[in-house]
């Protein structure tokens, strides 16, 4: 059973090509708080990176949120993290998820790559309801 | 009068990226070293990365852009000191690196830039 520490979660509006850093400031510390190695911790940090790029380039008015928090599963720690956004949505997810596969004429790998970088990746989407993309690091 | 810092060896130009980079600051950085490259003639660049934690795809993107740049004004080009954490990721993720000529470090860097100039010697 995974649990989560709420009150301790970081939150973190995506608005603008600067909030980059700072998305990658906080999943930096996430992963040290949860013990990833350095290997884990730059995975999760690019990942995020790309995920929190695909906001900014097809969300509506570029605007979402990253939520990320600790999370535990028996001795098990690791890094949840939430991106989310009220944009057009995803029409189709298995494309979305083929590598290459690009609305905006870009290489295509973020999706696909992200879920190549991470333990966990869920994606929740509706055409015209916004985008909701968890990703889950553990600690080995 | 650019920011980029960047140094003259002998007749390689050496700039090093390092920190959290954001994406404004990579395109400046990819400016002032073309910049540079075209005045000083460089007959060899190097594009140390070793100061980076991270290189996600839109920072791959531009080293390659910036490596086929510097190249096309006449300057052999190779990135070093990719840190194992990145090249991992950089491989999973899926980016295409495979154009880009590497080194371990800045010295074994300014011996491939050497190689790469005699075989373009012998190509001419």
């Amino acid at each position: 059973m995974t649990v989560a520490w709420p009150e301790s979660a970081r939150v973190l509006a995506i608005t603008a090509e600067a909030d980059l850093i700072a998305v990658r400031q906080a999943l930096r510390a996430e992963a040290q708080s949860a013990g990833l190695g350095l290997v884990d911790e730059t995975k999760l940090v690019t990942a995020g990176s790309e995920l929190a790029r695909n906001i900014l380039t097809y969300a509506t008015d570029s605007r979402g949120v990253l939520r990320a928090e600790q999370i535990a599963d028996g001795p098990r720690r690791g890094v949840q993290a939430t991106f989310s956004d009220s944009g057009p949505g995803i029409v189709d997810i298995d494309a979305a998820m083929t590598d290459g596969y690009s609305t905006a004429g870009s290489l295509g790998l973020g999706l696909p790559g992200s879920r190549r970088l991470v333990d966990e990746l869920t994606i929740t989407s509706e055409a015209g309801r916004g985008t909701t993309v968890m990703i889950v690091k553990w600690a080995r | 009068m650019s920011e980029t810092p960047m140094v003259r060896i002998g007749d390689t130009l050496i700039v090093a990226l390092q920190g959290d980079l954001d994406d404004a600051t990579v395109i400046r950085i990819e400016e002032d070293v073309s910049a540079e490259v075209e005045r000083s003639s460089a007959a060899g660049t190097l594009i140390d990365v070793s100061g980076l934690a991270m290189v996600d795809s839109f920072i791959a993107r531009v080293l390659a852009r910036m490596a086929g740049m510097i190249r096309l004004l006449g300057s052999q080009v190779a990135v070093v000191g990719i840190q194992p954490a990145v090249a991992i990721t950089l491989v999973e993720l899926g980016v295409p690196m495979g154009q880009l000529d590497t080194a371990l470090n800045a010295e074994q860097g300014i011996a491939l830039l050497a190689r790469l100039r005699a075989d373009d010697g012998r190509l001419a």
